[in-house]
């Protein structure tokens, strides 16, 4: 259905912009909402998981049957439970091994058995009742150490795409990509002022506060029931009954609320293991993870080592940028390089660009996708290098990022041609906030970054069920993570013409609906949110349709208005406007039930950019950086609910700034996880954070009827550069490293002195 | 180890349960009394979901052992709205959306009116302390201050 893309610019909005509060909210502040470890079922055992102590090891043998004599044990799980059906797909090959080890153990954390027991206390005795025989391996964890010819090798089957020729020994070299356009080379000739620089990023955990969980209860006859917090319960069902054999429609899997995923949770972990234990067990099992179980064995992001080059001439026009980035995804294939070498120059209109990504594994777990899945450490790096190019070539960074921004009509670095696009608009807005005119104190600094994600469509199905009084039953198959219920409330009101409160959206199960694609890729209110219009406009349609049978004109003699159905043309005027209440009121004796729906596949989302501002203070005598203020202007197309959209801003800042001051996987020589809780693996707390000032910008996207572009992943993109601009802003030490954590900063502080001491 | 019998009370209302010696007082909560408003974000005590008062003070309930509580009041989150009418916190964070996903949100309220039960008229300064044990990974924080702040501000009023 073609879309009319000017009505976003014309359209008088009744209730998008405003800000209701949210369906389900109720629920979340009286503890009444389920999460997934609040769940239980009659006759439930407790499921838990034996994981490897080893970063690298060859599994020999596993002896379980000292556990299963156990009184309480009721099922133990391991490899053999999982006999590949993956049918040559590679990638469902790797979620397998992931879930339950095979041959090797590839890290520190990776499963190599379950049990279910009748009580946790059962379950973690007989965990240690298990006796696995390990050959341990040599490991590697660093990216670049990984990459190395002597480096020792993860799989045997990986011979590095992408480069010519193809190499004849397997490496942990996954893939090679490369974009770009223009020649570079002859970019660089023309540069009067050329930097280069090596950067490297820690691994982050998204970090999301509720721990996988789950409760699976298959029965013999190969139906089933799974109950489980991910963000995506289609992708649940299909990978699980592909893993285990078992019909896609005889598995219904019901999404919890979800407690953060970030990313974290658009795959599977112990899902398979909780089914493949209840069908062992013919009971009910739960699992929930512990955090130490979330940290050492679900998806980080990568770590990365990557260098940038850029040229310009002295009037501040960039002539190249190159990148080559290395990423690390873990022990598998799938590290988001691909994405951080499209996006790492995506903000800027340039002539000549190439971005180079080497694809890695190592003997850390799996990464899974993290808002915006390899572009905050691209960004960070190409980010810094123009913060001190703009400097070298003595303009305002600001002033240089406006002359240099990608518009309309740009060539981007990975291919498309831009269309309506609002970094100019970020940019020339942050020039005029008060936060860029702010004085700044003894060791303060200020620095900004600019940042691009893609955002995402895909598939959405959306029933939208008129009842009788009147009210209408919006449902969806996206998980909400951020409040998005309130959002297709909003769509489906605006639509219908009737208010907010008279829609009540909730998440189906996968029994209810047809397939919806995982809540990522900020889609949710793009593509999903355009599916409840598009019902609603079915829905009127077959109101229009139930007045004119009413009235006893045609179908096409009835427009909707304001909520009514109203006789238009010739017959105009000769009958009352019927509200949706009314013709609702009449369903059962006109034709039954009323409902619309919508399924598709959603093109169109909108690349989002933003502009970030911020000020930091550096105690020269600790290392310790202070944030002191901060500022998001982002491009949403349409805000749908301001608070929501503000909050997705303040979010992605707040990650962004936890990644680039103090998180990071520490990995011991022995390849272990040293830092697998809350206590040493520290995200932002209150007490570190300058309230987040947002603005919101409303370029529209033409690809939706209210102009709606993602907005929850691009707000982690600029911080990391955003902070280590203003530090070194405040400090004159350019830190190319995060986490920028104390002893870095005190030790770059330390030998700058030195520097300035021998220059003395 | 054998079950101990605990008696205590719970949102002010008499409470008796069986718990093995080592349970804590939030698997008690949880799993035996089916109170799963308090949530386990990391059983260290580093996260806050499972924030509860002990008679009045307080604490995460994944560092105390439910044998611990034997004559105590527990403060949980099912008990702060008055039937059907809303903590001028619950109302605030709605108001303000200083939630998203909601799983530490049981959490930052029961911290948020303990802050605000010691001190009505806290500082944004003090307010960001005082639920510096809370960990919120979607918000930034940013809403739920000003939400603690306008519920401060509206029970000065009353």
């Amino acid at each position: 259905m073609p879309l009319d893309n000017t009505e976003s610019q014309t359209r008088k909005f009744k209730v998008i912009g405003t800000r209701p509060i949210r369906p389900d909210g109720i629920d979340k502040v009286t503890g009444r909402a389920r999460f997934g470890a609040d769940a239980v079922a009659p006759g439930m055992l407790i499921g838990r998981v034996l994981r490897s102590p080893h970063a690298h090891a060859r599994i020999k043998s596993i002896d379980y049957s000292k556990a299963m004599k156990l009184a309480g044990v009721k099922a133990v799980v391991t490899k053999d439970d999982f006999p590949d059906k993956t049918d040559g797909d590679a990638a469902l090959y790797d979620v397998l091994y992931n879930v339950m080890a095979r041959e090797k153990a590839l890290y520190e954390g990776h499963a190599v058995a379950a049990v279910a027991a009748t009580s946790a206390a059962i379950a973690k005795q007989a965990l240690k009742l298990i006796k696995v025989d390990y050959e341990v391996l040599p490991h590697v964890t660093d990216v670049d150490e990984a990459m190395k010819p002597n480096a020792p090798v993860l799989h045997s089957k990986i011979f590095t795409d992408g480069v010519e020729p193809k190499p004849k020994k397997a490496s942990n070299v996954v893939r090679r990509y490369e974009f770009g356009h223009g020649d570079v080379d002859a970019g660089f000739k023309r540069a009067d002022i050329v930097i280069e620089r090596h950067f490297r990023t820690e691994a982050t955990h998204q970090g999301y506060i509720e721990p996988h969980a789950c409760l699976a209860n298959v029965g013999p006859d190969g139906q089933g029931e799974l109950w489980v917090c991910t963000q995506g319960h289609f992708m649940v069902r299909d990978t699980c009954a592909r893993l285990l054999g078992m019909d896609i429609t005889k598995l219904r899997v019901t999404a919890s609320e979800i407690g953060g995923g970030f990313g974290g949770k658009t795959t599977v972990f112990i899902e398979p293991v909780a089914l493949a234990l209840s069908r062992k067990a013919n009971r009910p099992v739960k699992v929930v993870m512990s955090r130490e179980e979330v940290f050492k064995a679900t998806g980080p992001t990568s770590s990365s080592s990557i260098d940038v080059k850029i040229g310009c001439t002295k009037d501040g026009r960039i002539v190249a940028g190159d990148a080559t980035l290395r990423y690390q995804g873990g022990a598998f294939p799938g590290s988001p390089v691909e994405f951080g070498a499209m996006t790492a120059f995506a903000q800027y209109d340039l002539e000549n660009v190439r971005a180079v990504g080497y694809d890695v594994v190592a003997n850390r777990p799996k990464q899974a996708a993290y808002r915006a899945p390899g572009a905050p450490m691209a960004n960070f790096a190409v980010e810094s290098v123009i913060e001190e190019m703009a400097h070298k070539v003595g303009m305002e960074p600001i002033d240089f990022r406006i002359k240099n921004a990608a518009r309309e009509g740009t060539h981007s670095s990975y291919g498309p041609v831009y269309g309506p696009i609002g970094l100019l608009a970020t940019l020339q807005k942050a020039r005029e906030h008060p936060h860029f005119r702010a004085p700044l104190g003894k060791n303060q600094g200020r620095g900004m970054a600019c940042g691009f994600w893609f955002n995402f469509g895909g598939q959405s199905c959306v029933t939208l069920n008129v009842g009788v009084d009147g009210t209408v039953g919006l449902v969806t198959g996206s998980p909400d993570i951020g409040g998005s219920r309130a959002s297709m409330c909003l769509m489906a009101a605006e639509e219908l013409g009737i208010p907010y409160d008279k829609v009540r959206s909730v998440v189906a199960d996968t029994g209810s609906l047809g397939y919806n694609d995982v809540t990522d890729g900020s889609r949710t209110t793009f593509a999903t949110g355009m599916a409840c219009i598009l019902a609603a406009r079915d829905a009127i349609k077959k109101l229009c349709a139930r007045a004119a049978q009413i009235w006893g004109i045609p179908e096409d003699a009835v427009v909707w208005e304001n909520g009514h159905a109203r006789p238009a043309g010739a017959n105009a005027g000769n009958f009352e406007p019927m509200s949706l209440k009314e013709i609702a009121a009449q369903a059962p004796s006109t034709g039954g039930p009323i409902a619309g729906h919508h399924e598709y596949s959603a093109d169109g989302a909108g690349v989002s950019f933003a502009t970030h501002i911020c000020d930091s203070e550096v105690d020269p005598e600790t290392g310790f950086t202070k944030i002191l203020r901060y500022t998001v202007l982002q491009d949403a197309g349409k805000a749908i609910h301001p608070s929501y959209v503000e909050g997705q801003f303040q979010g992605g800042a707040v990650q962004g700034i936890g990644w680039a001051l103090n998180e990071e996987y520490i990995y011991g020589k022995d390849g272990r996880l040293q830092n697998a809780g809350f206590l040493d693996y520290r995200i932002p707390v209150c007490s570190d954070l300058p309230m987040i000032d947002t603005v919101i910008l409303e370029i529209p996207n033409p690809g939706h009827p209210y102009g709606v572009r993602g907005v929850g992943e691009t707000s982690i993109v600029p911080p990391l550069a955003a902070v280590a601009n203003s530090v070194s802003a405040a400090v004159g030490v350019r830190m190319t490293e995060t986490p920028i954590s104390p002893p870095k900063l005190l030790k770059a502080l330390e030998s700058l002195g030195g520097m300035k001491k021998a220059a003395e | 180890m054998s079950a101990v019998t605990v008696n205590a009370k719970i949102n002010g209302d008499p409470v008796e349960f069986v718990c093995e010696p080592d349970e804590t007082l939030l698997d008690v909560l949880r799993n035996r009394l089916g109170m799963t408003g308090a949530k386990e974000g990391c059983s260290t005590g580093d996260c806050g979901a499972c924030s509860v008062t002990i008679d009045g003070r307080l604490t995460c309930s994944c560092l105390v052992l439910g044998a611990e509580v034997e004559g105590l009041n527990i403060g949980t989150i099912e008990g702060m709205a008055n039937g059907e009418k809303l903590h001028p916190l619950q109302k605030k964070f709605l108001e303000h959306a200083a939630l998203q996903c909601g799983v530490c949100t049981p959490g930052f309220l029961v911290a948020a009116k303990s802050l605000l039960d010691h001190n009505p008229k806290p500082t944004e300064t003090e307010v960001r302390f005082a639920l510096a044990g809370n960990l919120c990974r979607c918000t930034g924080y940013d809403k739920i201050v000003r939400a603690v702040m306008d519920a401060a501000a509206e029970m000065r009023r009353a």
